[in-house]
């Protein structure tokens, strides 16, 4: 009786196996494909030359997701301490952006990052610019001091270093922060945030309190709950919220493309290229998709089975 | 979980919003603004409001989304609604990989879901040529279209392939949080198992069925790269529109329709919560 | 969360009902795929007004990401209007469709330059929609010498490091390093093709570029976020509507001098009403309203020859002759450009690949 429910389920398994499943085998048949239709390996021969894509890739979505954590969780415990109401509040507040395009709330993005941009004019009509010349200035001429007077031993090279560290010799008119990876970094940042703090939200907010209760009675700190208590029993939040994260990050091709202003290639970017692009080569992009698929799935294998083992610790 | 709360953890939460906030702000104060430019205000104007309806391929590319997202919707609803029910009495040695394969369009990275789905098109339309070729060579009764191209059917079919995970993992919890003994009790007392479905089943698992399905068109409106990769020329959403200007210039229409957007559903929510503060602290009161 | 979804149902299918219901669609359509800005909307309303086809306009980045969408199936255009390298690609790969120029007698506007020219020697696929020249625009508020060279892009960028926003097409950003190093913007010299990038890559790497763009320059020089780009004449005439301070320059080393021209995909599903169109286009007024709209030189002789008349009836102010000359290049001018042929797919593949090799750097 209970296996002819089941089938229920059949019409959405054929769809899978023709909509999710296909399209993936296609995906590797493409890899191995030559623009002849034989089967080749020449796709996967020239991966290295974009070892440097991959890892620029990775280290920046790594960033996000670090920073996307470090905002998030706060957050996230935060408002479940909250009233209802607030929480309510905030929740919806933070739905609400996903309701405005993603491009479009990054192209402000770009309004308020440019040279000339918002910030920058907010910058210096405030005088944060002129307090940088300043302290640049009083830096230059401090080390230009210290250099010819009680440290002219260093052979200048103190100054050298401070000037290498404040980058310009010169005054500035605007801080440059557009087309950098900084920017690109705060893109996958301001965009993928809520997908950090739901998840862990919607663990924290349902953590039994007589839990915590105990946890106090028992003589422990805050600190100590949290780091005992808390932290442990969310940590699935927290797993599922750098997935959420991170994956968008590393193959994003629209964020990289409207703040990076192109001059750094993410995953993204080069697939995108491959089949729409400059670089019309659906081979070399099934290619590439294949190699980060598999990369994406064994870093999240390994982090699962490193929380499975965390969870288990906690529960010894 | 609930403890006090100190006004350092309000002012993070604050600084937090103003960060989620600021560039919809910005893009919301520019909707109004009377010149092209993007970061110079040059005088206040609902020109671009007017504007907005004579605009064919905004209009046609918001109704082409709302469209798509609803019937996408309904159809990811209804299939996920009934393949959570299947899943939940099947077996778990089939349940588990089954599962596994439904979160492939979650985990995966869009750009590779639009990726493969496109491929996927491609490749059939070059296998069907010759089978309508045939087909219409072989009978007169109906021409089938030999050529087929990307567009609204294939953007459809991509969009319910991503909706149905989400409406699937909210109903697979409320199904394993009823009580099991509830079907075999309508059952007992004569109900055949449809019946007990639709009176019994499907009001247990209601707030999950909703809240997939508003995730499931919530993820439709704000998809863009699966779009960009399985829309093909002939239909275009919102954000491909968007896409497509933020290689040139976006026209502060697109600002003025977004914000239409967003102060719509900013509205309804607002709405909702005060209904259901009010119906909260309704049943506070009853129960004290 | 319940009365939200009915509520949010119900909306978008009122709207979208409306909105469908809005815009009804005739029997006979044409696809057409042109670039940002590249026509005068008013035409579009004309043309449907006076033959009753609807017309789709859909836009392309690049010639490359064009014929990427529709190499790969994902577009059903009938009309594109790619430019002379890109037409003679497309020909050698069976792509397009020869024209029944039965259906086009305006065909016969078209100046005799602008017909039979290298990448369609025949003149059987394609009739000319625009032309114009590829130069480097500066914002003299900002940068205050006089540019006459392409060094500026490149050994002599340091001045304006940060500044400079490259164009986001590898035939152009290559073709720009090769006319500065004195070759052909056609050599198949891999050798003077790897020096060209290593050019663009030593500029690059000393971070002078602010990035790689194509139609969002548009905002970025009226804005003066950008000081210094190579783009097109056509567009720099819109900049200029938009910023007096702007200046475009054919460099001394020489330029590209290009055709846009209008083609009919070979497996187009509406080729007649795609003629209708490409005729309509072709018409003196067509040429001149668009003209004075998107600002490239119309091939159509009668039109170039009455656009500064024109302009001063709708403007009500006599045209600017410096924007005469940089919209309709003089002989002096143009004899030292040089038209973009179709590359062999070698030389072809290794311009893809040094462009993804510079975004990787």
């Amino acid at each position: 009786m209970r296996n002819r429910r089941s089938l229920f389920a059949l019409p959405y398994v054929v769809w899978m196996a023709l909509f999710v499943v296909a399209p993936i085998v296609l995906v590797v048949v493409y890899a191995f494909s030559s623009a002849d239709g034989g089967f080749t390996l020449e796709n996967f021969a020239h991966m290295g030359d974009y070892a440097v894509v991959f890892s620029r890739s990775f280290y920046l979505a790594l960033i996000a997701t670090l920073l996307c954590l470090l905002i998030g969780y706060p957050l996230a415990y935060v408002l479940a301490r909250e009233t209802a109401g607030v929480q309510r509040v905030a929740m919806m507040l933070i739905m609400l952006p996903m309701w405005m395009n993603f491009l479009l709330r990054t192209y402000s993005w770009m309004s308020i990052l440019e040279d000339k941009g918002l910030l920058n004019r907010l910058f210096a009509a405030v005088g944060i610019i002129d307090l940088g010349n300043l302290i640049n200035g009083g830096l230059n001429s401090l080390c230009a001091a210290l250099n010819s007077g009680p440290l002219a031993w260093l052979n200048g090279e103190l100054g050298t270093q401070l000037a290498l560290f404040a980058k310009r010799s010169t005054d500035m008119t605007f801080f440059h922060m557009i087309n950098t990876p900084g920017a690109v970094v705060l893109g996958m940042v301001y965009n993928y945030l809520p997908f950090m703090v739901l998840p862990i939200y919607s663990v924290i907010v349902k953590l039994d309190n007589s839990l915590l209760e105990a946890a106090r009675d028992l003589g422990a700190d805050t600190l100590r709950v949290f780091r005992k208590v808390v932290f442990p029993l969310s940590l699935s939040g927290v797993l599922s919220g750098i997935t959420m994260v991170f994956v968008p990050s590393v193959s994003t091709f629209a964020i990289s493309q409207l703040l990076g202003g192109k001059n750094q290639l993410l995953l993204g970017d080069l697939i995108e290229t491959q089949f729409t692009g400059m670089a019309y080569n659906p081979y070399l992009g099934s290619a590439i998709s294949l190699v980060m698929m598999v990369v994406v799935i064994v870093c999240m294998a390994v982090m699962n089975r490193f929380g499975e083992g965390e969870e288990q610790a906690v529960m010894l | 979980m609930k403890t006090r709360t100190s006004p350092l953890s309000r002012l993070f939460m604050a600084l937090v919003f103003l960060f989620l906030y600021a560039p919809i702000f910005v893009l919301i104060v520019f909707s109004f603004n009377d010149s092209k430019s993007r970061t110079v205000w040059q005088g206040f104007t609902f020109r671009w409001y007017l504007e907005l309806f004579q605009d064919r391929d905004i209009i046609n590319a918001l109704s082409t989304t709302l469209l798509v997202s609803l019937i996408a919707t309904l159809a990811a609803t209804a299939v996920g609604l009934f393949a959570a029910v299947g899943f939940y009495n099947m077996k778990k040695r089939w349940r588990t990989p089954l599962m596994t394969v439904n979160s492939i369009p979650m985990t995966n990275a869009d750009i590779v879901t639009g990726v493969s789905l496109c491929l996927l098109f491609v490749a059939f339309f070059a296998a069907w040529q010759p089978v309508a070729d045939y087909l219409n060579g072989a009978q007169s009764f109906i021409t089938l279209p030999v050529k087929l191209h990307m567009g609204f059917g294939t953007l459809l079919i991509a969009h319910i392939t991503f909706d149905i995970p989400y409406v699937i993992l909210s109903i697979m919890p409320k199904l394993r949080q009823m009580d099991k003994n509830l079907v075999d009790a309508a059952q007992d007392l004569g109900c055949t198992w449809m019946q007990a479905f639709w009176k019994v089943v499907l009001p247990e698992i209601k707030p999950g069925v909703v809240s997939g399905a508003l995730i499931a068109f919530t993820m439709s409106v704000d998809d863009f790269v699966i779009s960009y990769f399985t829309a093909g020329s002939s239909a275009s959403t919102l954000a491909m529109v968007v896409y497509g200007m933020t290689k040139k210039r976006i026209s502060p229409k697109i600002n003025a329709i977004s914000t239409l957007l967003f102060i719509t559903v900013l509205i309804l929510l607002v709405i909702v919560n005060i209904r259901e503060a009010r119906q909260e602290r309704a049943l506070k009161a009853w129960q004290a | 969360m319940k009365k939200t979804l009915a509520f949010l149902l119900t909306l978008s299918m009122v709207l979208t009902l409306s909105l469908t219901g809005c815009s009804k669609k005739s029997g006979r359509v044409v696809n057409v795929c042109g670039w940002g800005e590249n026509i005068d909307p008013d035409l579009i309303t004309a043309f449907e007004k006076e033959t009753g086809i609807t017309v789709n306009y859909a836009t392309a980045e690049s010639n490359e990401t064009m014929y990427a969408l529709i190499k790969q199936g994902g577009a059903d255009y009938d009309v594109i209007v790619p430019s002379d390298y890109m037409i003679a690609q497309m020909i050698a790969e069976d792509m397009l469709a020869e024209l029944n120029f039965g259906n086009i007698p305006n065909f016969s506007l078209i100046d005799n330059q602008y017909k039979n020219l290298p990448y369609d020697p025949e003149n059987k696929y394609s009739v000319p929609y625009t032309w114009g020249t590829l130069g480097i625009i500066y914002n003299s508020a900002i940068v205050e010498e006089e540019i006459d060279s392409w060094s500026v892009l490149f050994t002599d960028s340091g001045r304006y490091a940060g500044s400079i926003g490259m164009i986001g097409n590898p035939r152009d950003a290559i073709g720009a390093a090769l006319l500065y190093l004195g070759y052909s913007v056609n050599t198949t010299d891999e050798a003077e093709i790897e020096e060209a990038y290593q050019l663009l890559s030593d500029a690059k790497s000393s971070g002078a570029y602010q990035g790689f763009f194509m139609d969002q320059l548009y905002d970025k020089m009226e804005s003066g976020e950008t000081a210094i780009c190579t783009y097109y004449a056509g567009d720099f005439l819109s900049m200029y509507m938009n910023n007096s301070d702007l200046r475009f320059v054919v460099p001394k080393e020489g330029s590209n001098w290009f055709v846009d021209a209008m083609c009919v995909l070979k497996d187009a599903e509406h080729k007649e009403e795609a003629e209708a169109w490409i005729n309509f286009l072709c018409k003196t007024e067509s040429s001149l309203a668009n003209m004075d709209f998107i600002w490239y030189a119309s091939p159509n002789a009668e039109a170039l020859e009455q656009y500064p008349a024109y302009y001063e009836e709708q403007n009500g102010e006599p045209l600017d002759p410096m924007l005469y000359k940089v919209m309709a290049a003089p002989a002096d001018v143009l004899s030292r450009c040089e038209p973009y042929n179709a590359l062999p797919s070698e030389t072809q593949a290794l311009y893809s690949d040094l462009w993804v090799q510079l975004g990787i750097e």
